[in-house]
């Protein structure tokens, strides 16, 4: 088991023909991610690398049995995606594009409200299932299989995170890049239900950064609800504040937004907090020691 | 993108919301003669991408063109919170019956967007938050439905009752101003009632997202009203995230999360960051020669430290990179190289290779961070 994908996962890539599309959906498939299909508007018939390409999301579905859809185009085009993907009835959809206008955002998941699809990202490096399944630009090769969840809000700081836990033999059953975006799909509340589910999940490494109050409501959550143990790294602490123009977001939140802030949300919530990632990395051997 | 009040009243007169009369200047004499075409009873007002103004001194209440000037001169001069002030906006007098306060806002946790009406507005809403609630109404709007009029209606329930309808009346226009500008805040405090009746605003904070200035070239085009340092304005024409900070060590990273927590690690190190420099995913030579020289001519920089985790980017060409900016430049600094993750070990080699005296390399992060805080402090590493 694994959470979000496995061996089972099928991938249609939006956006396979461009040259990130490629890059990556290449990759996918070489460490052994079944990628089935591509879709770009007016060249279906075409294929990259025997990667047969249709000109809609449905066509892919009905010819090969796609379940998750791999999103790589550009910003202005991504909305319209994943409403594709959604409506083709498709389990999941990670989204790679960053750049997506915040009120796109809003209007999809107003829309995916209303569905069963599942979405990761955007603006996020995707999920891998080490040993099983890859879906975005994770780099493959700094994770090993294991049984340690990890869902972080970074991109790069997550590959150092597993890159610390892999070099000390721990490997991880799947790691999700639920993206920095303000308005985003599946986070950390959602990816910990998943792992507490989870039977080969048997701890949970948690990465935040500064800005809004994701973490101060995981915070919350896992006090009520998990009982494996989580890990956390919160970067920012000495970033510098940012701007305010207005006021309404305080209100908004009741929360500054501050790394200091969900630190101390989550230790009051009984979660341990590495001060760096490689002492990120410690912590999880000695709590699974 | 946050937006000058004055611009943000152009949005709002666009949109058809009832305002001030009002004039922008940048001169004292400018100041004077607005003031004197407006009835010599007026408000100057700084203009800074920042709220605060009414506490912070940067409103003044002026009865004649002399004292206009006098207060442009002020605020030009001494500036706003060690922000520099370019212009100051004249507005006419009204005479206000009420005050109140409203904003429409994007709420991030449910990814709605969050509308708030106070009946008390001009004072520090979060006060009024905490010690009054029971003034703030607040209630989402979905970002595909918008904000439906029977929301209006009840945002302004607890108005008084010769208010309500000019305020539900600007409350739609707000939104509508948010819809389509691609705005994430706006915020007016305070609206007014004046005593003939008109609800009008008093107030224009406007914040629009810039992911969206793609499709809003009206609103992009006012980035070049902005104050912003020479080395920030190199950085951000490259593509660089750059943000000047306080300490003595150079940072370069990828990917905004590994920079932020680089920072930590520096201070943790006992040393502090000189800047934030995010080279952003797939970051080629090019723009790793260009962000060593954005960081080199800091003169406060001591050290540099580059940590790479390449996932996109590839640590080969950030390797070309450093050696493409020691070519053009002799850094007067020591250069601590930290590289993980996509080629990294080609990467390492070709710094070994180039056995260049400036460059020192690291293992791991955290060393990395050690090596650049005592070499920044005149330590060998």
């Amino acid at each position: 088991m694994a959470i979000l994908i496995d061996e089972r996962t099928k991938v249609v890539v939006a956006g396979l023909t461009g040259s990130e599309g490629t890059f990556h959906s290449l990759r996918n498939r070489s460490y052994g991610t079944k990628v089935v299909a591509g879709v770009t508007p007016g060249k279906g018939g075409q294929d990259v690398e025997g990667i047969p390409v249709f000109d809609t999301v449905d066509d892919a579905v009905a010819e090969t049995g796609a379940n998750t859809s791999l999103v790589f185009v550009p910003a202005r085009f991504a909305a319209e995606a994943i409403y594709e993907a959604a409506d083709a009835e498709l389990d999941l959809i990670v989204c790679i594009t960053e750049g997506i206008p915040v009120r796109d955002m809003a209007q999809v998941t107003s829309y995916l409200r209303g569905t069963s699809v599942a979405l990761v990202g955007p603006n996020c490096p995707g999920v891998i299932s080490p040993g099983r399944c890859n879906v975005g630009i994770i780099p493959g090769e700094i994770c090993a299989s294991g049984r340690v969840g990890l869902v972080s809000r970074s991109g790069t700081l997550t590959y150092q995170i597993v890159h610390e836990l892999t070099q000390r033999g721990i490997g991880q059953s799947t790691c999700v890049g639920m993206g920095g975006d303000p308005v985003h799909g599946i986070g950390f509340i959602d990816s910990l239900q998943r792992f507490e589910a989870d039977p080969d999940t048997d701890l949970v490494v948690m990465i935040g950064e500064i800005g809004g109050d994701d973490e101060e409501r995981a915070a919350a959550f896992i006090d009520d609800w998990i009982t494996k143990p989580v890990v956390t790294y919160i970067a920012g602490f000495t970033a510098p504040p940012g701007r305010r123009m207005g006021h309404a977001g305080a209100i908004i939140t009741g929360s500054s937004g501050t790394a200091q802030a969900k630190a101390e949300a989550l230790e009051a919530a009984g979660v341990r907090g590495g001060r760096t990632p490689t002492e990120v990395a410690e912590l999880v051997a000695a709590a699974l020691a | 993108m946050d937006l000058f009040e004055h611009q943000g009243k152009d949005l709002f007169a666009q949109h058809g919301i009832a305002l001030a009369e009002r004039e922008v200047a940048s001169t004292p004499q400018e100041a004077a003669a607005a003031a004197e075409r407006l009835g010599g009873h007026a408000a100057v007002k700084v203009q800074v991408q920042a709220g605060g103004r009414g506490k912070g001194g940067g409103v003044a209440l002026v009865h004649s063109p002399q004292e206009a000037a006098d207060e442009a001169r002020r605020m030009l001069g001494e500036g706003f919170k060690g922000t520099k002030v370019t212009r100051v906006l004249v507005e006419r007098l009204v005479d206000i019956a009420a005050q109140y306060y409203a904003a429409i806002s994007l709420d991030r946790s449910v990814g709605k967007y969050l509308a708030l009406v106070s009946n008390e507005g001009g004072v520090d809403i979060e006060e009024t938050a905490r010690t009054n609630p029971d003034a703030i109404r607040r209630l989402h709007v979905d970002a595909v439905l918008g904000l439906r009029p029977y929301q209006a209606r009840r945002l302004v329930g607890h108005l008084p009752p010769q208010a309500r309808e000019g305020s539900a009346d600007l409350l739609r226009k707000m939104y509508s101003v948010l819809a389509e500008a691609d705005a994430t805040l706006i915020e007016v405090n305070p609206f007014v009632q004046l005593t003939d009746g008109t609800v009008m605003a008093l107030d224009a904070k406007v914040t629009v997202d810039d992911n969206a200035l793609f499709r809003q070239p009206e609103v992009a085009a006012l980035k070049d009203s902005f104050p912003i340092d020479p080395v920030e304005k190199r950085a951000k024409d490259a593509g660089l995230q750059y943000v000047k900070l306080e300490g003595e060590v150079g940072i370069i990273g990828n990917g905004a999360g590994l920079v932020m927590s680089t920072l930590d690690v520096v201070q943790q190190a006992g040393a502090g960051a000189a800047n934030f420099l995010d080279v952003g995913g797939g970051a080629r030579a090019d723009l790793i020669a260009t962000s060593l020289e954005v960081i080199l001519s800091d003169p406060s920089v001591k050290s540099v430290l580059i940590n790479i985790f390449g996932g996109i980017t590839r640590c080969d060409l950030v390797a070309k990179g450093v050696l493409e900016a020691l070519s053009r430049i002799t850094p007067q600094v020591p250069i601590v190289v930290r590289l993980d993750g996509t080629n990294a070990e080609e990467g390492r080699r070709i710094l070994t290779d180039a056995a260049n005296p400036h460059i020192v390399s690291a293992a791991t992060m955290l060393e990395a961070a050690r090596k650049a805080a005592d070499l920044a402090h005149g330590k060998a590493a």
